[in-house]
């Protein structure tokens, strides 16, 4: 048997579109000069030297003290940080899901624990953090009269990336949880088991995979984050901060690039784990919607404890973010809790506020449109077109989700301040506007396509095939059919792209040129400088800008989307 | 109303696919050669997984054959994309354009083909007067009873006026009833616009109703073309006879042979059948005897006992035993006849010329 003659003419049909071979061929490009290449420099420079290819510069770095620790370091934060988080983010799942809420308080302030760090810049805790528990902390130096800690270091990290990350554990949990059948658990409950029981040996078992699953992102989550270790691990370092030294501070080039290298496999390996195994077993076991409702819990010996310990870590997340704006409206944090506008002035008149924001409005705002767009194509290519690179164009999108900021940021100095292989090909992109735009396409593409994906997944594949069989090419399907289809994917996928965009920092930070200032790297200058007030105004104005454009797009959606299920109304019966 | 009619011929083409779990390489359609004449109507029908959506999605372009060739009128259209061939396809869920109304559903096509506003705008209306939607233009997919999709497909694929019309099991998201409806339909207005059809089931009451020929599909090969009657009376194989409608198989040998006639030993029976001039004398085989063409009665070919008898209303069941045999009759307008009971000695009688030898 042979099946040369169809692909044969599955070949020549393809080619019969060219459009779509246009786009595929673009695609490759982009993925390959902007994904895998600056990876592979990074590999190439820490191999290949003067003397050909030696582990030379791998034995210097590991025989540097530092980097050694900074390992132990990373890894140390991210295993608390991984176990901490989804721990914290089940607890609150839970909740909402099985405890039967006495006040909408509640269930009002989860909900915007849950938004919080979507719209903040990642980093915003580390802030809050030394303005709370700091030298010159509220809570430390007027509640508890304390004048000399210290939240630098590990705990610091390690509590504010905790806070940062759990609501990401909470919202994967949540939807775990609404997924299982309760009748399972209440034939256990007939059975005679306890509720202590029940959830040891029925629930737990079966969020098991998702837990894991949960602690992995968190601790990938963990291990990439640059900005928080940066301002608030005084000498505590992490690899990310690390590299950032090693080719900021030391210009080592190649040191950087092989400790790149190094992180990369590690965050590579866990991402292998999670997306391959765990992702599959913890949406697999737990697929279906919940037959029926599930009595919730109101015996208060539960509800009560649990309650108190969820509403306790929200107030204090979202007291961690209110902290933001008033330290940028009292006169010295810390001293003088008079209210005042200098900061703010001072972000406008001194340090170019206006032109910071700009930039990084600009910027993303260009970007966003091209990374859902480009999402939205690559998800349409892999879930409704066969074709042999599909599998390569998957691969490497969901490969830039596993790269942390840093290593791409380290990637792309190595990859185009010298031109493509050193050669000076594409040079002139090094530097400018355009390049800080592909890194913001490059860091929102994974998120984007993710979400395309699985809303393709629910159309009808025949839904398309009909338009297809109708006289329209592909180009047309795409436009006319798919796009409107997942129109309410796309708009999400436009303000994810946007607020990503404009709050990213790791990979930015090592490309951006005096030309241009970005918001978030002020922030970062200004908060290791010490200034807070500074900081603060430049995050507060940026908060109020990334959450202005979440409500935008809600509104949006709610007047333009299609809020009804697409692709299954149209078989009803 | 269709431009020129078109027939479809479908040289030795054959379909393999892998199997995703075995990964083991099948055919899923094997050397079929067909040829379906224009402005007819032909189904295409066989049990679940006998590669009758491949084949017809072959035909669309959708899935490339592996072997042979396949032609639209006189034009090979192998490598033609689905967007070139001039075939219009109604989906088995429909799959209608649920972000547009009717009328945008229908004028979709139209659109594609870059007609003026007003051409569209009466050829959508004429088509969906045919259908019966007239006056529903600016109502929603999702805002239609089932039946009511069911034309808007029709009439999105007829507006095209394709050379061929292929339907991938229509109706099998209908209710018993309007299904009934529907297929009368769909032949009315097949024939009203002389289109070419080709028609995937595998309910064959539906099959038999509404087609000029009947292809039956086995295993990914075809098993037998003809009209309904043919089929019915005349099966080529065991698989057809009992696929289409029910029958008995008794299996015997020629004894005697006299041109087209002959004699059948079953059981030490001696049967005088028709239609045997392709067996040679002492040859096996096997007769095919559909339960209504039997009657039981005091005297016939072939002596049985009555297992079961069951009143059905507009006719009585029986099962007997013929030797080792089992054989299904069931006996119409009882009212005026001997009933036999359970445990009753009986004659099997049938015409000669009702019984179908294989
Ligand atoms: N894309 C595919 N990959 C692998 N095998 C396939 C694929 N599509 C169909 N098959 C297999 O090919 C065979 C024929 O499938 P086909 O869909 O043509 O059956 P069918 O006659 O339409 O059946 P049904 O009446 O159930 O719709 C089946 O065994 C099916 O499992
Ligand atoms: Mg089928």
């Amino acid at each position: 048997m042979a099946r040369t003659q169809s692909a044969e003419l599955d070949r020549k049909k393809f080619f019969a579109d060219p459009i779509m071979v246009t786009t595929i061929v673009v695609l490759i490009a982009f993925l390959t000069l902007f994904i895998l290449y600056p990876l592979a420099i990074l590999l190439v420079d820490s191999f290949v030297t003067k003397d050909g290819v030696t582990v030379d510069v791998f034995r210097r770095i590991m025989n540097m003290p530092n980097f050694r620790k900074a390992i132990t370091n990373t890894l140390k934060v991210g295993f608390l940080v991984g176990i901490a988080s989804a721990l914290i983010g089940l607890l609150f799942a839970y909740v909402e899901e099985y405890v039967q809420l006495r006040t909408r308080f509640l269930g009002g302030l989860f909900k915007m624990v849950s938004m919080l760090p979507v719209v903040s810049p990642p980093f915003v805790l580390s802030l809050s953090m030394i303005m709370l528990f700091g030298k010159a902390g509220i809570i430390t130096r007027y509640l508890l009269h304390i004048y000399d800690n210290s939240v630098y270091g590990f705990w610091g990290i390690a509590i504010v990336q905790t806070m940062t990350f759990f609501p990401v554990c909470y919202m994967m949990l949540k939807g775990l949880l609404k997924n299982i059948d309760p009748s399972l658990e209440e034939a256990a409950r007939d059975m005679g088991a306890s509720r202590f029981k029940v959830f040891t040996t029925v629930t737990l078992p079966l969020v098991l995979p998702g837990l894991g699953n949960a602690f992995l992102v968190t601790f990938i989550e963990s291990i990439a984050d640059f900005a928080n270790p940066m301002i608030i691990g005084g000498s505590y370092d992490t690899l990310a901060t690390t590299i950032y030294l090693q080719i900021t501070g030391a210009y080592d080039k190649e040191g950087a690039a092989a400790m790149a290298v190094v992180l990369l496999c590690i965050t590579l390996a866990m991402f292998i784990v999670q997306k391959y195994y765990l992702e599959a077993k913890s949406t697999a076991t737990l697929s279906g919607k919940a037959s029926r409702g599930r009595m919730l819990i109101t015996d208060k010996s539960v509800t009560r404890p649990l309650t108190v310990m969820c509403a306790a870590l929200s107030l204090f997340v979202i007291l961690m973010y209110v902290c933001v704006p008033f330290g940028a409206l009292f006169r010295t944090w810390g001293y003088d809790f008079h209210l005042t506008t200098k900061w703010f002035v001072q972000v406008f008149k001194r340090y170019k506020g206006l032109k910071a924001f700009r930039d990084s409005f600009v910027l993303s705002l260009i970007a966003s449109p091209i990374t859902a767009l480009l999402s939205m194509i690559i998800s349409y290519l892999v879930v409704k077109r066969r074709f042999k690179a599909k599998g390569f164009i998957e691969a490497v999108s969901m490969l830039a989700m596993a790269v942390p900021g840093t290593v791409l940021g380290i990637g792309y100095i190595r990859g185009f301040s010298g031109g493509v292989f050193h050669t000076g090909f594409l040079q002139q992109l090094y530097g400018t506007g355009a390049i800080l735009i592909i890194v913001f396409i490059v860091r929102s593409l994974p998120t984007g396509t993710r979400s395309g994906i699985s809303a393709l997944r629910q159309i009808d594949k025949s839904i398309e095939e009909s338009a297809y069989d109708m006289g329209a090419d592909s180009f047309k399907v795409f436009m006319t059919v798919t796009l409107p289809l997942i129109k309410d994917s796309f708009l999400s996928g436009l303000v994810t792209a946007f607020v990503r965009s404009i709050t990213a920092i790791s990979a930015i930070i090592l490309l951006v040129t005096p030309q241009f200032l970005l918001i978030t790297v002020q922030i970062n200058e200004f908060a290791e400088k010490g200034a807070y007030g500074i900081a603060c105004a430049f995050a507060t104005i940026l908060i109020a800008i990334t959450y202005g454009s979440v409500l935008l797009m809600n509104l949006f959606i709610k007047y333009f989307g299609t809020s009804r299920k697409i692709g299954v109304t149209e078989n009803e019966s | 109303m269709a431009k020129e009619k078109k027939g479809v011929r479908l040289e030795h083409v054959s379909k393999i696919y892998e199997d995703p779990k075995t990964k083991k390489e099948f055919y899923a359609v094997h050397d079929t050669s067909l040829s379906i004449a224009p402005g007819s109507f032909v189904t295409l029908l066989g049990p679940s997984g006998c590669g009758k959506t491949t084949t017809l999605r072959m035909i669309a372009g959708f899935e490339s054959p592996d072997e042979g060739e396949i032609y639209l009128g006189d034009e090979a259209i192998n490598a033609l994309t689905p967007n070139k061939r001039d075939t219009a396809m109604v989906f088995q869920s429909y799959a209608l354009l649920p972000h547009y109304n009717i009328y945008d559903n229908v004028a979709y096509g139209l659109k594609l083909r870059k007609l003026d506003r007003k051409t569209i705008k009466e050829k959508v209306t004429g088509i969906l007067k045919l259908v019966g939607l007239e006056g529903m233009e600016s109502r929603m997919t999702n805002q239609l009873s089932g039946g009511q999709q069911q034309r808007v497909a029709l009439a999105r694929a007829l507006v095209l006026e394709p050379g061929v019309l292929l339907f991938d099991e229509p109706l099998s998201n209908l209710d018993a009833k309007l299904r009934v409806t529907m297929r009368t339909e769909i032949r009315r207005i097949q024939q009203e616009a002389g289109i070419t059809a080709i028609y995937v089931t595998h309910d064959q009451s539906e099959a038999m109703a509404i087609s000029d020929q009947i292809i039956i599909m086995e295993k990914g090969v075809v098993a037998q073309i003809g009209t309904p009657q043919e089929i019915y009376y005349h099966p080529k194989s065991e698989f057809v006879a009992d696929f289409i409608g029910e029958a008995n198989f008794l299996k015997g040998k020629l004894t005697a042979k006299d041109g087209t006639r002959g004699t059948v030993d079953i059981s030490g029976n001696a049967v005088p059948v028709e239609g045997v001039d392709r067996f040679a004398l002492q040859d096996d085989c096997t007769l095919v005897l559909r339960p209504e063409s039997a009657r039981l009665s005091e005297s016939g070919q072939l002596p049985c006992k009555v297992i079961l008898s069951c009143f059905m209303g507009s006719y009585q069941n029986y099962h007997v035993m013929v030797g080792d045999n089992l054989v299904k009759i069931t006996d119409f307008n009882p009212k005026n006849k001997k009933i036999y009971e359970v445990g009753d000695d009986a004659f099997v009688a049938f015409d000669a010329d009702s019984v179908h030898v294989l």
